[in-house]
């Protein structure tokens, strides 16, 4: 069984477009100014149906964290043990992703993270949003 | 209006169970809580089903009343993951007060150890991740409560040992039930050195993977004048759903069991204190701790030590989990959560030899499913 890719469908395809140049977006209500992640159809703050997207900054701390050591499936396994962080961005939406090239004993909630992309794993596939931490 | 009535429970032997069927664990279930309600099958007129891994069917509880041979007026498969069964229950109290039947069949049961490897029922709980924004970051069931137990600590102060004494204090309830999967015992210090699944939890953190199923009849109140024993009213319910995905969670300390059991208890017209034995969901032993708080039976950060002192033992504040629940009773899918039904109905009839709460006369049973994202709660009572 191969790592589950995203298959965008027609309310994340936005979403995943930019991640294609280099963008991680947020859904941002034109009636109420609520951002949001995931991508919806409607703002989970006011239920309108009028949607923006926005660039966020790419910038967040860690909300919480997990170091994995037991794989979900056999296609995660040689990547153990990984890191699975909760990120809260600049803008307040929270977004998961792997912190990347952490030392799992050093991360602390609260950390400051920043947004990278890694190359999609197969041709055609889109590139997946991670988390490095800032300097 | 007098309040809806569990009139039969029931379990099948639980853990490994080796040629055991999901349907044959449910019938075996439904059989015995017909028959502990002094009724018969054909006096059954509503049949509630959960979900099965094993023998997945698009219409379970028609298969599972086809198997029994009976032919109910109303007859559909509830799912709402591990609060399936209390779920269950809010539906059935729900037909026989309207009138629509007398006595509903609530069963649920699955061979989720025998039926399938451990790496295959992982990988299935893992579908239940976010497809495009959690599923490619390697998620999974622990995990998820992993990133809650682990911000949870850092905002109220929890320790690792304050979450090994919730594991110990289940073992220690376990091994008062003849039939628990888990019996032997276990110090902090073995939790501790169990190996890590994904931090902070450690295996001795999660849940069992078992075989088993359970069952309860819920009666309408003049029908159950006709059954065998003692009836437990169900007195007050309650449901809350805030979100289904952990990336979507609105909170990682306050969860919905909090208006769920509000509801339970304003319409049973009692408060939390008042109880005098709890059945909460135990996935892992996290989320005990976060719905004892969430709900009110302990203030912020308070659970974990006063646990460690024996909060949860028989004769301690609020007795809790007293069959060792899904952390070292069994845990067989939806029937994990209706073994906490099964044993706080138990406790409320005073059957529940060598681990008896004294005078045991309100009971709290609590089902979470998805990541704490549905609660439901339910308000029992002796008549």
């Amino acid at each position: 069984m191969t790592k589950p890719l995203p298959h965008p469908n027609a309310t994340t395809q936005p979403f995943w477009s930019g991640c294609q140049q280099g963008r991680f977006e947020l859904q941002r209500c034109e009636a109420c100014g609520h951002m949001q992640f995931p991508p919806r159809l409607a703002c989970t703050s006011c239920h309108s149906g009028a949607l923006g997207w926005v660039n966020a900054s790419g910038r967040g701390t860690v909300y919480s964290f997990t170091t994995v050591y037991r794989a979900p499936i056999e296609a995660f396994k040689p990547d153990l043990p990984y890191i699975i962080a909760m990120i809260e961005l600049e803008e307040g939406p929270r977004a998961m992703m792997n912190l990347r090239g952490a030392d799992p004993e050093r991360i602390a909630i609260g950390m400051e993270v920043e947004i990278f992309f890694e190359p999609p794993a197969a041709d055609g596939g889109y590139p997946l949003p991670q988390a490095r931490l800032r300097s | 209006m007098p309040s809806p009535v569990i009139t039969g429970a029931a379990d099948t032997e639980v853990g490994k169970l080796e040629g055991s069927t999901s349907l044959g664990l449910q019938a075996q279930a439904a059989m015995a809580a017909v028959e502990d309600a002094g009724l018969s099958l054909a006096e059954i007129d509503g049949v509630l089903c959960a979900y099965s891994f094993t023998e997945p069917h698009l219409m379970l509880s028609s298969v599972v009343s086809e198997f029994l041979g009976i032919a109910p007026s109303y007859s559909v498969a509830v799912q709402a993951g591990g609060a399936t069964a209390c779920a269950q229950l809010v539906h059935a109290a729900a037909l026989v007060e309207s009138g629509r039947c007398r006595h509903v069949l609530v069963v649920c049961g699955d061979n989720r150890l025998t039926g399938m490897t451990r790496d295959r029922a992982v990988a299935a709980l893992s579908e239940v991740g976010h497809a495009q924004f959690e599923r490619p970051y390697g998620i999974s069931v622990p995990s998820a409560y992993a990133l809650v137990a682990r911000r949870y600590m850092h905002e109220y102060g929890v320790t690792l040992e304050h979450l090994a004494g919730v594991a110990v204090a289940h073992r220690k309830n376990a091994m008062r039930h003849p039939k628990a999967q888990m019996r032997e015992p276990i110090t902090l210090e073995d939790v501790a050195r169990s190996r890590p699944i994904s931090t902070p939890l450690r295996l001795l953190d999660c849940c069992l993977i078992s075989d088993g199923g359970a069952a309860v009849v819920v009666s309408a109140a003049d029908a159950a004048r006709d059954t065998r024993k003692p009836g437990i009213a169900i007195l007050g319910t309650g449901q809350m759903n805030t979100h289904e995905h952990i990336v979507a969670a609105p909170s990682f300390t306050d969860f919905g069991c909090k208006q769920s059991s509000a509801q339970a208890f304003g319409r049973a017209g009692i408060k939390a204190a008042d109880i005098d034995v709890a059945e909460i969901y135990d996935s892992f032993t996290i989320t005990l701790l976060a719905e004892l708080e969430s709900i009110g039976f302990f203030g912020r950060g308070e659970a974990g030590p006063a646990i460690l002192s024996g909060a949860l033992d028989l004769d301690g504040k609020l007795p809790c989990n007293t069959h060792g629940g899904l952390l070292s009773y069994a845990h067989s899918g939806a029937a994990g959560g209706m073994f906490h039904v099964v044993e706080a109905v138990r406790q409320l009839r005073g059957e529940a030899a060598g681990r008896q709460v004294a005078n045991a006369r309100l009971g709290f049973v609590h089902g979470d499913g998805g990541i704490l994202s549905v609660h439901f709660s339910l308000v029992l009572g002796r008549l």
